[in-house]
């Protein structure tokens, strides 16, 4: 296998640009080409992750510190994702640098951050999809107050979210077999039973970062799973908390939210059925 | 020994304004939508009345205005078009001042003037289209100087 061929595969595993000269573009081709390593060799490329740090600790004088930037670079293969390389410096690199996960696998809602200024979940974004060629910054997801580098405080969503009472409300006495739904009335509200509460959607509202009052749309669509809920009897009180001056009509309809959703919930569609809702009167 | 007392951490700072239950942002965002269709109706019809028919913006003069206003049809149209757009623009920046100011203060200083702009448009622009004389006469009954020429004829 000629160099330029095994340039060529490289770059074609990295989904990269290949010319007609067949020379792959960008970090990772140059990388590949330049190992000569044995055949079969993983191809690695170099990326500079530019990260958002912040430590009140830094402070030595008590006056209070700045978030800086700080690159790292760190050797990655096209299968290792945003928190991959955030691990590799941690554990390589610098032990202080801070960030939540837990599951790394998208389901545990944990890892949410700004990558590249958009909201997403670090461990379901591979590296390569993101350009490679430049620096890939790496912030806390706005509009909640920073504790330590990527770690934020999430009590004020988590707060609207209790507000919301994302709990089955039912009257009457407890029945004695299960409470039946049929599919319809379960396929009503199955999109916002997604909801993993990894705050990218609230994160990305401009309206919450103006302030931090209004609800967001997490809450909304926690509160959306149980108005529409057939066996709920909750509705109305939910509505009411909703109807709130920082309620759903604080909603201008950016759809920031729907985007930023990892577990791609209609947001923005199912905030406007909780104004429908609102507006009519009727679930 | 009493297990120390440990406090809810930082519950208090996030506290939500208190809920005052009322209807008024749903009607103010049912508002905007209405009027919102209802202004884009009007706007257009009196841009293609004004620029488009006839001499277009060449014939738009004093005298234009001045024969739009002596009928009932299009004193109507305008007051329409001046309140809705007044009130819609308004609640517009009411809703970008209460997005935007931190303090208490600043958000009531700049929605009485908001309201002072609102009121004392409407009020002077209401005024205007019922009590326009295109040709005003002295107590004498005869033409003030400077009426338009069209008023002698």
């Amino acid at each position: 296998m000629s160099s330029t061929a095994r340039e060529k595969s490289a770059a074609k595993r990295n989904g990269e640009h290949v010319d007609e000269n067949g020379h792959a573009h960008g970090k990772a081709g140059e990388e590949a080409s330049s190992e000569n390593g044995e055949l079969g060799a993983i191809p690695s490329f170099d990326v500079v992750m530019r990260i958002r740090r912040y430590n009140a600790e830094d402070a030595e004088d008590g006056t209070p510190v700045e978030a800086r930037w700080e690159d790292f670079t760190v050797t990655l293969h096209g299968t290792d994702r945003v928190l991959d390389a955030l691990h590799k410096i941690k554990w390589e690199q610098d032990g202080s640098l801070s960030f939540r996960r837990s599951c790394a696998h998208g389901v545990c809602g944990s890892d949410a951050m700004r990558i590249n200024g958009v909201n997403r979940l670090a461990c379901k974004v591979l590296v390569k999809d993101i350009n490679p060629d430049k620096p890939i910054t790496v912030e806390p997801i706005k509009g909640l107050p920073v504790e330590k580098d990527l770690v934020v405080d999430m009590e004020p969503f988590f707060q609207s979210y209790r507000e919301v009472m994302p709990f089955l409300i039912t009257s009457g006495h407890q029945p004695t077999r299960e409470r039946k739904q049929s599919q319809e009335e379960r396929e009503r509200f199955d999109d916002t039973t997604k909801c993993i509460l990894c705050a990218a959607c609230t994160s990305s509202c401009p309206v919450f970062w103006t302030d931090g009052q209004y609800f967001g749309p997490a809450a909304i669509v926690n509160a959306h799973r149980f108005i529409f809920d057939s066996r709920d009897e909750g509705a109305d009180v939910r509505l009411e908390v909703l109807n709130d001056r920082e309620g759903v009509w604080r909603c201008r309809t950016t759809f920031n939210c729907s985007e930023a959703c990892p577990r791609g919930i209609q947001v923005t569609k199912a905030i406007h059925e909780v104004k429908r809702a609102l507006l009519t009167r009727t679930v | 020994m009493a297990a120390p007392l440990l406090e809810a951490p930082r519950s208090t700072p996030y506290r939500r304004s208190t809920s005052r239950r009322s209807n008024y942002e749903m009607y103010s965002w049912l508002f905007m939508r209405l009027s919102g269709a209802v202004l884009a109706v009007l706007v257009i019809g009196h841009l293609f009345v004004n620029l488009m028919v006839g001499d277009g913006i060449n014939g738009l003069d004093f005298g234009f205005v001045a024969g739009k206003w002596a009928s009932p049809f299009w004193q109507v149209w305008d007051l329409a078009m001046l309140w809705l757009a007044m009130i819609h623009g308004s609640n517009g920046v009411r809703t970008i001042i209460n997005d935007y100011t931190q303090r208490d203060t600043t958000r009531m200083v700049l929605k009485t003037l908001l309201a002072v702009a609102l009121v004392f448009t409407v009020v002077l622009g209401t005024l205007v289209i019922f009590t326009f004389e295109p040709c005003p006469v002295g107590p004498d009954g005869a033409l003030l100087t400077g009426a338009p020429s069209f008023c002698a004829g």
